[in-house]
């Protein structure tokens, strides 16, 4: 007899709370936008944020709710995300043009001096706010990897003290640039163009005597550019992607090798 | 009065499910990586034991002991709060939007969280009445959101430090887990001193 009633009972609690939910998932149900389901699938979802939103989700939920906002903005997918969601809202993309993330620092553990050994907390901000870590140059890379941990995409690695951005699995959302706290890493247009890989603004004595490769601010390049996009401001040379063709002059007579090709 | 701030105070403190009584040492290892992802899932906790006690201690009351089925106890209160659960998220996403985004990822996880069972059970064995039980559960998942939160602090200074090798990842959260617990032993007999 027991066992009759707990199983009855057992029974009618279990359908009471099934048809509660059933009659709840009937009434209640949340009408979802199929213009925002249409418009995360076009998106990537690497939720890295470059748009401006909170993730994939945020972003398609802000394009179905506003058509007002610019269906461009997602760096990882480019044109073509930016042309699927157009379609998906049905007006013309504009495609912003590709960007990718370069370390403005080519001093690794080989190239640029220490003044002492740093055994603080292993992060980059922090070794910055330590007399700015090891290094003998306080402009570069710390080498820490505050990039690195950032990256959605593994495109960072950190070699010889030094962060490397791996340009074909970099999408360009400047998590990283934001990231590093002295600034080395600066998104470029995804072209073949000459780069300064060097951030220091100190006089060129000053420079060599902290590293080999830095830009001692000579102006050859500026002097040998048959485009005129070197100019040098704050005794740092800095080419003008817009103006550079990549012809590689400037790399070529650059007495320090702090100008480099980089090819995309 | 006394009697509930009593009750309050030593299921926030003394008894703590986490961190004295090991109920629930899943999402606090977990969802205890960061502060406000620990806040978050501390208040859910709190929101789900409060609920999960008004359903089930009428349940115990009305239904189990009056059939004398006391031994059906564990599934039928497993049942009813994972339902309840449930429910509660259809109606969040429904009326409640904004709370639902900031809760939502947590509710499923707590759904049949051994915590929740532990105070839903821990209460009828006891002997609590209804409203000390509802007393009993707040305190439990204040308990439960302050050791989140603090393990929370805890962890994020151990994230940065750089252990040996064998020490690196789980076991040294383990050992500072049980570091905070040991800590929280130090409460024991406080209350009766200060209520009793």
């Amino acid at each position: 007899m027991s066992i009759l009633t707990a199983t009855i009972l057992v029974g009618v609690i279990g359908l009471v709370c099934a048809l509660i939910l059933v009659i709840a998932s009937h009434y209640m149900a949340v009408k979802v936008n199929e213009t925002e389901l249409a418009i995360r699938a076009c998106l990537p979802g690497a939720n890295c944020g470059a748009c401006g939103y909170s993730g994939c989700d945020g972003y398609a939920a802000a394009l179905a709710a506003d058509s007002t906002i610019a269906a461009n903005l997602c760096r990882p997918g480019g044109a073509e995300a930016a042309e699927k969601i157009a379609a998906a809202l049905g007006v013309t993309a504009s495609v912003a043009d590709p960007v990718s993330a370069y370390v403005r620092c080519s001093g690794d553990c080989n190239a640029r001096g220490q003044i002492c050994h740093y055994e603080g907390v292993q992060t980059c901000s922090a070794a910055k706010l330590l007399f700015g870590g090891g290094s003998a140059c306080t402009f570069g890379c710390l080498g820490y990897g505050s990039c690195v941990a950032v990256c959605p995409n593994n495109a960072i690695c950190i070699e010889n003290d030094i962060a490397h951005i791996d340009p074909r699995r970099c999408v360009g959302c400047g998590l990283c640039a934001k990231a590093c706290p002295n600034k080395v890493i600066t998104l470029i247009p995804a072209k073949n163009q000459s780069v300064v890989t060097c951030s220091s603004q100190l006089k060129g004595p000053k420079v060599k005597a902290a590293c080999k490769v830095g830009c001692i601010g000579c102006t050859k390049c500026a002097k040998v550019c048959p485009a005129g996009a070197v100019t040098i401001e704050n005794n740092l040379a800095r080419v003008d992607p817009e103006k550079c063709t990549g012809c590689g002059v400037c790399v070529d007579n650059c007495p320090t090798g702090a100008i480099r090709a980089y090819e995309f | 009065m006394t009697k509930l701030l009593a009750i309050l105070f030593a299921s926030v403190l003394v008894n703590n499910y986490t961190l004295v009584k090991f109920l629930g040492i899943c999402p606090f290892l977990g969802v205890s990586k960061k502060v406000d992802q620990a806040t978050g899932m501390g208040i859910a906790v709190i929101f789900v034991m409060l609920v999960a006690t008004a359903a089930t201690w009428p349940i115990q009351t009305f239904l189990l002991d009056r059939f004398n089925l006391g031994y059906l106890q564990t599934i039928v209160f497993i049942l009813v709060i994972a339902a309840l659960v449930q429910f509660v998220e259809i109606v969040l996403k429904k009326y409640l939007p904004a709370l639902h985004k900031s809760l939502g990822i947590y509710l499923p996880l707590i759904t049949t969280n051994c915590a929740v069972l532990g105070v839903t059970i821990n209460n009828m064995t006891d002997g609590y009445n209804f409203l000390t039980s509802m007393v009993s559960s707040l305190g439990c998942g204040l308990g439960f959101l302050l050791a989140m939160v603090l393990f929370a602090g805890v962890r994020s200074r151990v994230e940065e430090a750089i252990p040996p090798k064998p020490f690196s990842g789980i076991p040294i959260t383990l050992i500072s887990a049980s570091i905070v617990s040991l800590a929280f032993y130090g409460f024991a007999g406080i209350v009766t001193n200060i209520f009793g």
